[in-house]
């Protein structure tokens, strides 16, 4: 059954993101603690290069909460390698206990989910949660290798280097951002099976959760300031708009989508625009909480999308199936 | 909207590619890369190469240069605008060995390197030996007739 979950004292402590070069050239380059341009992050593999991304990123977050490893109960992470590798590898330096998980880009607000889980139910007192994705390394891994000459078809997204961490505490009174409730997706399996138009099979999962929630919740979409999708693109935000009007769910005006925030779409040549667990992380962790901190945004609601699909499932001909998680954020 | 319905609307709205564009592009990209081949092989003439020679030396020139701008990062950046004209020419054959061989490098000489350089070619090989055959026998069987 559908519910919604409603936490309390779910505060947001601090948010940390790197990213790499071609979205420190793009709009949120400004809100990116780091940007690095060395794509291998000194290491020997993209695989390893995305594992020091993520590591970094974490070690970045406890540095701006003065915290160090030991005082956060629970690092929630995942990634978009074979058996979530970077994030074992991530995870090292800053997690005395760790919890993989896998969203594909609907991870960070799954890993959200089940912070916030930790917290409100009172197993945890701080909690991470940490995503990334390496564009070399989703390359290798789905596609083809970077330096064979094939062309991109115009619904493909370009995966985003980056990592996103935002670590969660107990709070009680205190003003600041918090989350306040959250809906687990329900997979969708609409037929699709272009692992070049993944949107289009997580267009479907992403009208599903918010349609759902707003009717379980009685909220309206006037009732906040973004309703903030990860990864659909162009191609997926505009057929998932297209499905919540046919539902009588208007949300042109309050809707906006990571993918479509990071790249300049038109000038970086991205297509239908980013994604992968590192770019809705990398943009809530930055840019959202940045607004949501200096008062810009005071209600929105976060609903990552994933397109679950494998390197082996794609080439079977098999259908994608999509998944999106919400989490409704708060500024108290 | 039923599955049926939401496959064919997603499919019929996507964004599409320019295919007239993409074809002038990749004609025109594609036949250059044959004309550089034809400079080698009247090169090769003029220096007094006999024929066989020639019909080796311009595919080992050929590869060689498809392997090259490979190594150098160009290939890609051009075969991102020419799509079939530098995939079709035998550089794109060396481009497509090329590339994984440089991928893999870190999974080791074995089961990287050797074991993966073939995952874009190897069907090209394997089809392509096999329509030879199939061609052979036709030859063979009704060639002397024709």
């Amino acid at each position: 059954m559908r519910r919604i979950f409603k936490f309390s004292n779910v505060k947001v402590m601090v948010g940390a993101a790197i990213a790499g070069t071609k979205e420190g050239e793009g709009p949120l380059s400004a809100n990116f603690d780091v940007i690095e341009h060395d794509a291998y992050f000194g290491q020997k593999s993209w695989e390893l290069a995305e594992g020091e991304l993520q590591s970094q990123t974490a070690s970045l977050a406890l540095q701006k909460a003065s915290l160090n490893s030991e005082d956060v109960d629970i690092v929630i992470c995942g990634d978009l390698e074979d058996q979530c590798f970077a994030s074992s590898k991530g995870a090292m330096r800053s997690a005395s206990s760790m919890l993989g998980i896998y969203g594909a880009c609907s991870t960070m607000s799954e890993a959200l989910l089940v912070s916030s889980m930790a917290i409100s139910g009172g197993f945890a007192k701080r909690v991470m949660s940490l995503t990334s994705s390496h564009f070399c390394a989703a390359e290798k891994q789905f596609r083809f290798p970077l330096e064979y000459g094939a062309q991109r078809p115009q619904t493909s997204q370009w995966t985003v280097t980056a990592s996103g961490a935002i670590i969660l505490e107990h709070g009680e009174e205190e003003n600041g951002v918090y989350i306040t409730r959250g809906m687990i997706g329900k997979p969708i399996e609409m037929g699709i099976t272009d692992a070049n138009n993944m949107s289009a099979a997580m267009a479907p999962a992403a009208k599903d959760t918010i349609c759902e929630f707003l009717k379980l919740s009685g909220e309206s979409p006037e009732n906040y300031d973004l309703i903030l999708t990860g990864d659909l693109g162009k191609e997926g935000s505009r057929l998932m708009k297209e499905l919540a009007t046919e539902e009588g769910v208007d949300l042109s005006g309050v809707h906006n989508d990571c993918g479509l925030m990071i790249y300049d779409t038109e000038r970086q040549d991205v297509h239908s625009g980013g994604s992968g667990c590192g770019c809705s992380a990398s943009v809530v962790a930055s840019h959202i909480l940045n607004e949501m901190k200096s008062g810009r945004l005071k209600r929105i609601l976060y609903v990552a999308t994933g397109a679950l699909l494998s390197a082996t499932s794609a080439l079977q001909g098999q259908p994608i199936t999509g998944i999106a998680h919400l989490v409704e954020m708060e500024v108290r | 909207m039923d599955k049926n319905e939401y496959k064919k609307y997603a499919k019929k709205t996507a964004a599409k590619s320019p295919v007239l564009k993409d074809c002038v592009i990749a004609f025109l990209v594609g036949g250059g890369i044959c004309c550089i081949g034809q400079a080698f092989s009247s090169l090769y003439s003029y220096v007094g190469l006999g024929d066989d020679t020639v019909t080796t030396f311009v595919p080992i020139t050929m590869i060689f240069l498809g392997g090259l701008f490979t190594v150098l990062g160009l290939y890609e950046k051009l075969a991102k605008y020419a799509g079939a004209g530098t995939i079709i020419p035998i550089t794109g054959f060396a481009n497509s060995i090329v590339s994984p061989a440089i991928e893999y490098k870190t999974e080791g000489l074995i089961l990287g390197v050797g074991a993966k350089m073939f995952v874009i070619a190897g069907p090209v090989i394997v089809y392509g030996t096999l329509a030879s055959v199939i061609y052979g026998l036709i030859y063979y069987f009704f060639g002397g007739a024709v």
